[in-house]
């Protein structure tokens, strides 16, 4: 068993035609799916993002960080969202990929999520930010 | 019977790419979705769980030689499903010389071919011609008939895990350190014995409700416990077996969401399996929770097992006996150290255990607790209480905690021929070494 992300990558195209969605529509689309997750009892965490032209970019190419508004690079992979989903294996993890209501033309990429007992107890940076777990119940 | 355990697949040929070990890999994720939903629908709409199961294995078994030969369909889910009901009419249409209530069956399950054109597998399961909106009870249904009183222990363990989880006969005996035959022999009994007694598919009456939930949640308590200490064996933890437990847990608290002791269960085994990173060194030695590390805790499954926990006081009715147990796990885990633990809480949370479900070894953690909130004299006479009347004999739980009060306190000679007898007693080689080198040191 292990924790993977399914990570939504949609189009400027599929990003507009969610936007056209009735927004009843697609809460409901994407409940039945959630719901689906909750009762395999797979689901540890899911979020999604804001319109990407709302966002900004900080691009690190030259000495200095460049700040620019808008989405970024081409649009063709816009990172829209993720969920975690706890499974017994990564196969397991693709076939719900497959089964997620996305948008003809985007994308879905699966990544394992490394536990924190995986990286060295001792280290300082580990214990402190395991610290920060332990105060605020993060995941 | 074609079952879906072909060994032959599991092992790739030397001359060729893995193609079937991918395959049986991507068919057993699919199934582990699926299964629940497969059986359940076939067997509410044939009435018979048996069928239900050995057509959906059949299908199974037929999507294993297919999918490694021509790799997998655009919807295995629809592929699996179309699969199983052609095999579902097959047996049907073989009965029906008998009885003719299976030709009406048989006429009836192929209405939704004949919609969808023939051979061609659907998209998905709307075009069946069952209601997805009762897959909920059909998977509940299952769940009380795998885990109906007519069924031994043993089959009502192999039967969840089968047809609720989706686990195959090969991955149940590996869990359980049994050979495969074995399993498999379980299910079919289980099977026979269902259809022998006439066990109907479907929720179980108000009036027998509360007792058949309890049959459920101690199937998976059992496997719970296996996985998180297993009975026998070389390995201390099995996290992939408590893993399907938890699961299991979730999906019943999913469709069960006003039930108290199912949210008691989920929260034991979320905050139990948060001390799994812990409980083990590098090399799978056993670490007791006073020396356990707790930074390996796993915050957000004790996080999970807290709000589970909030969820059965929200329902007002009390804890059961699993949620008293999640209570003490949650002193556990909201504890910084062994020392700073709250066991006069522990002890009544036991107290109150040992009354709603008496047990030798509830008895004996209540001693070990009392032990633990200072009165080490007095937890030795509870655990020689139990020794005089005979309860947990031939356990090693009993010697082993009666070996640690004399460390406690200052017997080393009584205290090193206890531990020696609960080594002899214990089957798990890692507990059993950790016993010797204890009562090693004690010189």
């Amino acid at each position: 068993m292990a924790k993977y992300m399914l990570i939504m990558r949609g189009t400027d195209e599929t990003m507009a035609k969610m936007m056209e969605t009735p927004f009843e529509q697609m809460l409901e689309t994407v409940g039945r799916f959630n719901d689906e997750l909750i009762k395999a009892g797979v689901l540890v965490a899911a979020e999604g993002l804001d319109d990407p032209s709302q966002g900004v970019v900080v691009d690190f190419s030259g000495d200095t960080p460049v700040v620019t508004d808008g989405p970024y690079g081409e649009t063709k992979e816009l990172f829209g969202g993720y969920y975690i989903i706890d499974v017994a294996s990564k196969e397991e993890a693709v076939e719900w990929a497959k089964r997620l209501p996305a948008m003809v033309g985007s994308k879905c990429e699966v990544r394992r999520v490394p536990a924190i007992d995986e990286f060295p107890q001792d280290n300082e940076w580990v214990i402190k930010e395991r610290a920060w777990r332990e105060q605020t119940g993060q995941l | 019977m074609a079952r879906a355990d072909g060994s032959a697949l599991s092992t790739p040929a030397d001359d060729g790419p893995p193609v079937a070990e991918s395959a049986r890999r991507a068919v057993e994720a699919v199934w582990r979705i699926e299964s629940a939903r497969i059986v359940g629908a076939l067997a509410r709409f044939t009435g018979d769980f048996a069928l239900a199961e050995d057509v959906a294995q059949e299908a199974l078994a037929e999507a294993l030689v297919t999918w490694s030969r021509d790799g997998a369909p655009a919807s295995p889910v629809g592929w699996l499903l179309a699969t199983a009901r052609r095999r579902a009419i097959d047996a049907f249409r073989r009965r029906a010389a008998r009885d003719e209530r299976y030709a009406l069956l048989a006429g009836r399950l192929g209405e939704g071919e004949a919609v969808t054109g023939g051979s061609a597998p659907p998209d998905g399961p709307d075009e069946l011609p069952w209601d997805p909106d009762r897959v909920d009870d059909d998977v509940l249904a299952l769940m009380f008939v795998a885990c109906h009183p007519v069924l031994s222990p043993e089959a009502r363990v192999a039967l969840t895990l089968r047809v609720v989880g989706g686990l195959s006969s090969e991955e149940i005996a590996r869990a359980f350190l049994v050979p495969v035959p074995t399993v498999q022999a379980r299910i079919t009994r289980a099977k026979k014995t269902i259809a022998a007694a006439g066990v109907p598919f479907e929720l179980p009456p108000a009036d027998e409700r509360r007792e058949r939930l309890g049959g459920v949640l101690s199937v998976l308590y059992v496997v719970f416990t296996e996985g998180s200490t297993a009975t026998s064996g070389d390995a201390l933890l099995r996290p992939d077996l408590a893993y399907e437990a938890i699961r299991l847990a979730r999906t019943l608290a999913a469709l069960l969401p006003d039930e108290p002791e199912v949210f008691g269960l989920l929260a034991l085994c979320e905050l139990t399996a948060a001390r799994f990173p812990a409980r083990t060194g590098p090399d799978g030695e056993p670490v007791l929770l006073e020396d356990q590390d707790r930074r390996r805790w796993d915050r957000s499954a004790i996080r999970r097992g807290l709000a589970a926990l909030g969820r059965t006081a929200t329902l007002g009715r009390g804890l059961g006996p699993y949620g008293l147990q999640a209570s003490i796990a949650a002193c556990h885990a909201s504890a910084p150290s062994v020392a700073e633990t709250d066991w006069e809480r522990i002890v009544l949370l036991y107290e109150a255990l040992g009354r709603v479900a008496p047990s030798p070894v509830v008895e004996l953690n209540r001693a070990v607790a009392v032990a633990m909130a200072g009165e080490p004299e007095q937890a030795l006479a509870q655990v020689d209480e139990l020794l005089v009347a005979g309860r947990l004999a031939g356990s090693h739980l009993l010697p082993s905690v009666r070996g640690e009060l004399l460390v406690r306190l200052g017997r080393p000679a009584e205290a090193r021929s206890e531990l020696e007898l609960a080594a002899r007693l214990c089957r798990n080689e890692r507990e059993r070494s950790v016993l010797l080198r204890k009562a090693a040191a004690l010189g």
